[in-house]
């Protein structure tokens, strides 16, 4: 497996590790022998198609469930042993919208700090700076009924960063979202790698989100099919575009099960 | 790949505090926020008691029963159990609530949460228990200008029995939630659990009533656990305490306590076996 190398490299230790993970729901294999690495500084985008098993790596990740097989660490901590450390270092925007439509926007995300042990006052100040960071602090008071999905996007990006984690986690954060969301919660993501060193790893199934230069981790039907830079992955595919490799790999895998 | 380990921070008491208090005043600030909620939560205890109280009146006599030192209205008997019914029905809305979360994916973002699993369960089932609360004295209020007039300190005591009896219904609907997987199917499990335990417990007629009715009815009445909440609240609200009441109370909200806690387990729980979190797209 290729490693990514980290824009800063004054933390040796990953900020994501994942190591021979493999999960089953019954006889169903969702993953199968997963490996992969995200280093602190690094954006790491896990590549699949639907069903691929990307969210339930995420829940494994998350610990909404424990992996039996295995490991995963973040930032050094395993999460199935040492939950507490390893979680206090995790931020996450889940799939589905997780606010609170009801509160405004500035109450979600102090719940959200409650929820990491920050105190009021200073989660109020964390607050509106994270806010600032995705230029929605004007918004602060607002309800999250009235944000459009991008806004809510972005305020889930906030909310994830409060605690300053190490690690960023970000399943399918633009699916509902117009070309110009798309492009803006993407671009305050990349910008977290290089300001403030987060190892951010991005899942999704378009292949427009993926910049030529950066690393991938290709997964379908439950297992890691390709890790490494893009330009990696053209020659491996022998294909002129990023598309045409994606369909190629997937397709040979089709085959192989076949 | 290094093998390093960055240092965590430290959850101390403070951190704890902030994380309960956070979790307490969001359910508080939700139900505020939902009036129709609240409005329905007292309308629904009121048409009891102002109706079916008042028509049942002259039909059920209740004889001199602890811990009543007199001959009592049906209404004031019934009191108890219509607290005991706001208990039911608001920790069944939040059961109905969190497996809406868990439908939306909002309560990926409690259970993300560094702290315990069992601690986070805990803080949002007294969160629910706070509204309900809420709920109780609003209805004791209005009630008390229909003539339901406990001795003033039982307003006091009577919260300690509130609390764990909301506690345990919280702790029961906790764990159905768990084993609920669509919220297509909570209709379902309000007609099998809410209306059974509440009509075949000592909410709406004394025991002794149902006993000469029918000996089996009394027996199934006096495992409910929502017989001795109803009993533990009625003798709290005049200043005493129902010792069996409280044991079995407390025995059933341990084991309702440890089935939910072990229902959320990620290791053991249900829902890793039925891939809850991943149904949205494996």
């Amino acid at each position: 497996m290729t490693r990514v190398a980290p824009e800063s490299s004054e933390e040796s230790v990953d900020a994501l590790l994942v190591r021979g993970v493999s999960h089953r729901f019954g006889s169903i294999v969702a993953l199968d022998n997963v490996t992969l690495a995200v280093p602190r500084g690094a954006f790491v985008v896990l590549l699949g198609p639907n069903g691929a098993g990307k969210s339930t790596l995420f829940a494994l990740v998350t610990r909404l469930y424990d992996n039996v097989s295995g490991e995963i660490r973040i930032l050094g901590h395993d999460v199935r042993r040492h939950p507490t450390a390893a979680l206090q270092q995790l931020g996450v925007v889940f799939q589905s919208r997780s606010l609170d439509s009801d509160l405004s926007v500035l109450q979600n995300l102090t719940y959200h700090a409650a929820l990491q042990g920050i105190g009021r006052r200073a989660s109020h100040a964390r607050a509106m700076e994270a806010l600032a960071k995705v230029g929605l602090a004007e918004r602060a008071n607002d309800k999250v009924r009235g944000l459009s999905g991008g806004q809510a996007r972005r305020v889930e990006i906030a909310r994830a960063l409060l605690h300053d984690p190490a690690c960023l986690l970000l399943d399918e954060a633009t699916v509902g979202l117009d070309v110009a969301s798309r492009e803006s919660a993407l671009a305050i993501v990349r910008g977290l790698v290089k300001e403030r060193g987060v190892g951010v790893l991005w899942a999704t199934h378009l292949v427009d989100e993926v910049a030529s230069d950066d690393h991938i981790v290709l997964l379908h039907k439950g297992r890691v099919r390709f890790s490494g830079p893009v330009p990696d992955l053209l020659g491996v595919a022998q294909a002129a575009n990023l598309r045409g490799a994606f369909m190629r790999v997937t397709e040979d895998t089709r085959a192989e099960a076949a | 790949m290094t093998a390093t380990t960055a240092a965590p921070r430290r959850l101390d008491a403070s951190g704890y505090f902030a994380c309960f208090s956070g979790i307490v005043w969001r359910e508080v600030l939700r139900f505020l926020h939902q009036r129709e909620r609240f409005l329905a939560a007292l309308v629904r205890p009121l048409v009891w008691l102002f109706i079916f109280a008042a028509g049942f009146r002259q039909v059920l006599g209740v004889s001199i029963i602890p811990p009543y030192q007199t001959y009592v209205l049906y209404e004031v008997f019934v009191t108890p159990g219509l607290v005991g019914m706001i208990l039911l029905f608001n920790a069944m809305q939040s059961s109905l609530s969190m497996v809406y979360d868990r439908e939306t994916g909002a309560m990926r973002t409690l259970l993300v949460s560094p702290f315990p699993r069992s601690f986070l369960l805990v803080s949002k089932l007294l969160g629910g228990v706070a509204v309900a609360l809420l709920q109780v004295y609003a209805f004791l209020m209005i009630a008390y200008f229909w003539e339901i007039e406990p001795p003033l300190i039982g307003y006091l005591i009577v919260l300690p029995a509130l609390v764990l009896s909301g506690l345990m219904l919280g702790s029961l609907a906790l764990f159905m939630s768990s084993v609920i997987k669509q919220l297509e199917n909570f209709a379902g499990v309000m007609n099998f659990v809410i209306f059974p335990m509440f009509f075949a417990s000592s909410a709406l007629y004394p025991l002794w009533r149902i006993k000469e009715t029918s000996p089996l009815l009394h027996e199934i009445c006096r495992a409910n656990p929502f017989t001795h909440a109803v009993e533990l609240i009625r003798f709290a609200l005049y200043g005493q305490l129902e010792l069996a009441s409280l044991a079995m109370v407390l025995g059933f909200t341990a084991v309702f306590l440890a089935a939910a806690t072990y229902a959320y387990n990620p290791s053991k729980g249900l829902l890793g076996w039925r891939g809850e979190p991943g149904r949205g797209g494996r």
